[in-house]
């Protein structure tokens, strides 16, 4: 008994170890992104609160909790509540599989590619939820946009992962890094490279960012899914969003460049000049690459129209994909160099 | 060709890597806001901005009260009286603007023969109480004291083109 409890609150410790931490990143991404596209725009972005604007995203934080949460007297309130709950909580379960450094996980599970893409759908349901239960005809639009375009990215982001799990014969995260180790030619980003673009792209379509952020259009449909939402209840929304950031560019790090691994493997003299790095460094400042890079195509491109994301998505995307996948699988099949030898 | 070109360009994201660069340069370009209350953007030395009544350097206020200014004031902001004073120089009793009424158009300090009433380059004031918007002769002569080096620098800086 005693020491069930103790493993239970071993797990609850890591659980808030993993959960914490990403909440603070999240915080500290929205400030990054403001920045960013500041500098990208000639502009300096946040820099009131507290030294040079660090203290903004707390102070948004405690705006949004003190703020009313307003519930539409139209609207299905228990939906209404649960949708942010909905969109949240996948978002983070999904961190349970996801390995910061050789070990560092909280669930090593064997099929943890199948999990986290079986969480990111759910986070579909709290959208959907939210649309449905705000009974707006904006919300309902949006959901409805959301919906159809994360189910049709959905698929050539599978397909991009099938790409990478017949590489690495493996649907277990540790040992797909384990796969790519040797040097940075060696991760998957090289050999998986159209899969690796696709997956980036469905990634931004999944999580709702721009250019794919039609879940959003200021002239046609407000806000979204989220007009109605006030206070907290919109801000699990955007934590959802950011913390789903977070992940995909985690799993594009753990998939295509191969995770904890130091880029200086492989090479003689920096590797053991940079032996002393700890692997989750490495990790962070692969995934800072990608969140950069969502803020930079932010930044960069305008909107997408509706008929074109679908089009991409279905014309585009999931052909590049099915192509690649058949190159991998002969060349995994038949041994071929220089990386399936 | 051009469509092997276009499909080529399309699938190496060449457009997009472009649009990318040029965020990307902006970046790291050189930053072009103003810090506002820290900082201002230069103003001209035409400005139009607060009221003011000028003095002679010897301390003899400027205004003969001719009342151009208030002929021309497309506001009717300003509201003149004058008499005669001891020394037999005409001069105002009453010089009253409304800061409410005024627009800023500077036409009374086009018409003023002697660069009397001016307008200052100060943007920075509010009225707090009714009443303190109409700026009396006192409030304007103590504006342009308070103002007088700036105010003669400017009408220097502009004087080729007065």
């Amino acid at each position: 008994m005693l020491e069930q409890l103790i493993s239970l609150a071993w797990i609850i410790a890591k659980i808030l170890i993993i959960v914490l931490p990403l909440l603070g990143v999240v915080a500290y991404l929205t400030m990054a992104e403001r920045k960013v596209i500041a500098y990208m725009q000639y502009r300096v972005g946040v820099n009131r609160v507290g030294i040079r604007g660090i203290g903004q995203p707390i102070a948004d934080a405690m705006k949004l909790i003190f703020k009313e949460i307003i519930i539409p007297k139209a609207s299905n309130r228990y939906l209404f509540i649960l949708a942010p709950i909905l969109a949240m909580t996948p978002a983070l379960v999904a961190w349970s599989v996801v390995p910061f450094d050789d070990g560092w996980v909280l669930a090593n599970v064997n099929a943890g590619v199948l999990f986290i893409f079986a969480m990111t759908s759910i986070g579909i349901y709290g959208i959907i939820c939210a649309g449905w239960g705000s009974n707006s005809k904006y919300a309902f639009f949006s959901a409805m946009r959301v919906a159809a375009q994360m189910v049709s990215y959905e698929i050539a982001m599978g397909f991009a992962l099938v790409g990478v799990l017949i590489a690495a014969g493996s649907m277990n995260f540790t040992d797909i890094v384990h796969a790519q180790s040797g040097s940075v030619l060696h991760w998957y980003w090289l050999p998986l490279l159209p899969l690796f673009v696709v997956y980036w792209v469905s990634g931004l379509a999944e999580t709702n960012r721009a250019p794919f952020d039609v879940a959003e259009g200021e002239s046609e449909i407000v806000a979204g899914f989220h007009v109605e939402y006030s206070g907290m209840t919109f801000a699990m929304f955007f934590l959802a969003e950011y913390a789903n950031m977070i992940l995909i560019s985690s799993l594009a790090v753990l998939m295509f460049l191969g995770g904890w691994l130091s880029p200086f493997q492989g090479i003689p003299l920096l590797e053991s000049t940079f032996n002393w790095v700890p692997g989750i460094v490495w990790f962070a400042a692969k995934a800072s690459l990608f969140l950069y890079l969502y803020l930079w195509i932010r930044a960069t491109f305008p909107r997408y129209r509706y008929d074109q994301i679908m089009r991409l998505g279905w014309k585009v995307l999931i052909p590049v994909t099915l192509v690649w996948i058949f190159v991998v699988a002969l060349a995994v099949q038949f041994h071929l160099p220089p990386w399936f030898a | 060709m051009k469509r092997l070109i276009k499909t080529v360009k399309s699938f190496t994201l060449w457009e997009l890597f472009q649009g990318l660069f040029v965020t990307g340069r902006a970046f790291f370009g050189k930053k072009i806001t103003i810090q506002y209350p820290e900082e201002e953007t230069p103003i001209s030395p035409r400005f139009r901005g607060m009221l003011a009544l000028r003095r002679y350097p010897n301390g003899e206020e400027r205004c003969i009260a001719c009342k151009l200014c208030e002929a021309v004031c497309p506001a009717a902001a300003i509201t003149i009286e004058s008499e005669e004073r001891e020394d037999g120089s005409r001069r105002t009793t009453k010089y009253e603007i409304d800061a409410f009424k005024c627009i800023n158009c500077g036409f009374c300090e086009e018409a003023c023969p002697v660069d009397s009433i001016v307008l200052t380059p100060e943007m920075h004031y509010h009225i707090e109480n009714r009443g303190d918007n109409i700026l009396t002769k006192e409030k304007l002569l103590a504006i342009g004291d308070l103002y007088e080096e700036r105010l003669a620098a400017d009408r220097a800086a502009d004087e080729k083109y007065r």
